[in-house]
């Protein structure tokens, strides 16, 4: 069935309005575009790991979720999921329940890539059949833009401000999706908004449908700590791709697929310029340091573009 | 017919755990408790239950895990020991405000650092404060016959919280002992099936567990929490009357072991309470009225009762198998002296640090102990309360 995005949007919302998100957050456009991928009579349980998500979607007495859903704490919500995905199995061997349960956890790029990673490591390692999906936002944004793994080089965050001494976070970001590939899962993908969100939308339906542990890396902008206009969350997506910063891609069963190739590349000054956090890179005394990202993305891009056979 | 059998501490709560035949079972080893997993392992293995078990990457998972597996509606059960449960620490405090009676064996072993295998009960007292049920056992009849028991008192619905079982690691988990086992059938029926009201993977009505709670509703909570932990013990005294039933094994707060006639006693934790007998076997011949109070249920504590129980005492020595660095003692004696807090004429009362890192209790040393407050007696002078058993006060040279 041919992919339609304005049918997609009339099944029942999962996760509904009213929430405490801020304006333009990617976070919870990453949730509807997830679940929106489960069948509508499939149940699911969904975890959160504590950050903004989890904070202000479900603060008593009021929750934003449709299905039942978890949270436990920062680090661990990989394993919470696994304890839930077992009881499932359990309860089902046991004929306690009939029906058919997915498992599909969130978390932002701290719960996941640091505090919560060997959590998560643990969980697709023991390939539990459940999707986690990390929204990237690239800072801990809930606590205030604090840098975290996923921080792109040079980006100014709370802990990494930028000044006479400083020009923001040092080091590059760790490639999560990369090594999540490397538990040898039998799905993983990297993907954002793009266009009518069919990338997203294909790529969580593998994820949510395959049989065992998958991972979904969805980078999720954050205007307030990318200092951006919040009416630009698409055209930040877009950049992102074009840039080749955020390469579309998945890996199933072992094979690495890219499913976009910009026709020109663009220079990695049109991702960093329309955000705030890399003003100070366009100072006279920075530039150089553009350059230093742009050798860096062009390395991670060939790379991928020889794991992908191109 | 109850079954005769010779096991180890921790082979025999992993056999309660297999009459149990739980829903999930996550945990990781570590010494002491490992021998508890890896039994129920081959249960598994071999068909004999058929429980889903969680080999997580860490203690701080297997309480993760358990957490969610219990919100799902699954009964749910995990082992450890020392650093394990310190590991955990963060999310017992969580399992216990979402009310969900996990079973949990502790097998004491003393934390790090210097790091030591032994028994010791720093561990579970690190973790005294984060409302759940604790009960300790003296032997490995005690250990089994109190696991049993725990998975009523925890999922009873005026609890709804979870319970750990304490022993002492290897004084008890290693060591082969007689014990008593109850029929599979008959353990089966005294546990029941675990219906939670309220489950994630309930069909009919879905479920959001841990939100963000607001000074506006959070205090309500924590009260309901404590109201949960105020029931545990008569729950618990009416769950021993049925086991007393079915076992013909008393059960009860606490035990005592010839009290009522005595003027001096020690209070005791875990398996320095069947050291402590022999001991006040040895007094009482000598004409002395040594007695002893052994701590079964610690957590809620029944002060009330024990201050009763204590109140016609001249001297009394709590022993603490851990220093809590206050110093003042340790954790029993605060929760003893707190206890007898407002009793007339109250007795003296002293508390001793002992055992800690598993170093050895013989039935000397705590006959010491009583002849220390054989000489507060005499001298109507307490002095130091807070003491150190067999410990080497000088560095060797």
């Amino acid at each position: 069935m041919a992919y339609n995005l304005k049918k997609k949007l009339s099944k029942p919302e999962r996760l509904v309005g009213g929430h405490r998100m801020c304006a333009g957050c990617g976070a919870p456009v990453a949730v509807r575009g997830v679940t929106r991928a489960l069948k509508e009579d499939d149940k699911a349980v969904i975890g959160c790991a504590t950050g903004c998500l989890e904070v202000s979607t479900f603060m008593y007495p009021y929750t934003a979720w449709k299905d039942s859903f978890i949270h436990n704490a920062f680090e661990n919500a990989g394993a919470t999921m696994s304890g839930v995905e077992a009881a499932y199995k359990a309860m089902k061997r046991k004929g306690k329940i009939n029906e058919e349960y997915k498992f599909i956890t969130f978390g932002g790029d701290g719960g996941t890539a640091d505090i919560g990673f060997q959590s998560l490591s643990g969980a697709m390692e023991r390939n539990h059949d459940m999707v986690y999906v990390c929204y990237d936002n690239g800072a801990y944004m809930n606590t205030g833009i604090q840098r975290s793994s996923a921080t792109p080089q040079f980006a100014d965050t709370t802990t990494t401000p930028s000044g006479t001494e400083s020009a923001g976070k040092p080091q590059p970001r760790k490639d999560l999706a990369a090594i999540i590939a490397n538990h040898n899962i039998p799905y993983v993908a990297q993907t954002t908004f793009i266009k009518n969100f069919r990338d997203l939308h294909q790529k969580a339906e593998k994820a949510i449908y395959k049989d065992g542990a998958a991972f979904m890396n969805v980078l999720a902008p954050c205007p307030r700590g990318w200092r951006y206009p919040a009416e630009d969350l698409m055209e930040m997506c877009n950049l992102a791709v074009e840039t080749c910063f955020w390469p579309l891609f998945e890996v199933e069963e072992g094979k690495w697929t890219l499913n976009y190739k910009p026709k020109k590349k663009l220079p990695i000054e049109e991702f960093l310029k329309p955000q705030g956090r890399f003003k100070h890179l366009f100072n006279e005394e920075n530039k150089h340091l553009i350059k230093i990202i742009q050798e860096d993305i062009d390395k991670r891009w060939e790379n991928l573009l020889y794991m992908c056979g191109e | 017919m109850s079954i005769r059998e010779r096991l180890s501490g921790n082979e025999a709560i992993a056999t309660a755990m297999k009459q149990i035949n739980p829903d999930v079972v996550a945990a990781f080893p570590i010494t002491p408790s490992t021998e508890i997993p890896q039994y129920f392992s081959k249960y598994i293995a071999d068909g004999l239950v058929d429980t889903e078990f969680v080999p997580v990457e860490s203690e701080h998972s297997a309480m993760s895990a358990c957490v969610g597996s219990e919100s799902a509606g699954a009964r749910t059960m995990t082992a450890t020991s020392s650093c394990g449960l310190a590991l955990m620490h963060e999310i017992l405090y969580i399992a216990a405000s979402n009310r969900l009676p996990i079973t949990l064996a502790v097998v004491n072993r003393a934390l790090s650092g210097p790091i030591n295998i032994n028994a010791d009960h720093s561990d579970s007292m690190g973790s005294r404060d984060a409302g759940w049920i604790q009960i300790y056992s003296e032997s490995n009849q005690e250990a089994y016959d109190n696991f049993i028991q725990a998975v009523r008192i925890a999922e009873h619905k005026d609890v709804r919280l979870p319970i750990m079982v304490c022993q002492d690691g290897f004084i008890t988990s290693h060591a082969v002992e007689n014990i008593e086992l109850i029929e599979d059938d008959k353990v089966k029926e005294f546990v029941g099936e675990y219906n939670p009201k309220n489950y994630l993977l309930n069909n009919k009505q879905p479920m959001s567990i841990g939100p963000y709670d607001t000074p506006a509703y959070y205090m309500e909570h924590k009260r309901l929490q404590a109201e949960g932990m105020k029931n545990a013990k008569d729950v618990l005294l009416k769950v021993a009357k049925e086991f007393e039933n079915m076992t013909g094994r008393k059960y009860d707060l606490f035990e005592t072991y010839k009290l009522e006639d005595a003027d001096t006693a020690i209070v005791v934790i875990n398996s320095t309470a069947g050291t402590a007998k022999d001991a006040i076997d040895r007094l009482r011949k000598e004409g002395k009225k040594a007695g002893l109070l052994k701590i079964r249920l610690f957590r809620p504590f029944p002060a009330e009762e024990i201050a009763e129980a204590l109140k016609h005492l001249k001297a009394i020595a709590v022993m603490d198998r851990c220093d809590s660095f206050s110093n003042q003692g340790g954790p029993l004696g605060a929760d003893i002296k707190s206890a007898l807090y407002g009793t007339e004429n109250a007795p003296k009362l002293i508390n001793y640090v002992y055992g800690i890192g598993g170093r050895d209790v013989r039935v000397e040393n705590i006959i010491e102990v009583y002849d220390s407050l054989y000489e507060i007696i005499e001298t109507g002078k307490t002095g130091e309360t807070y003491r150190y058993l067999s410990v080497r006060e000088r560095e060797v040279e």
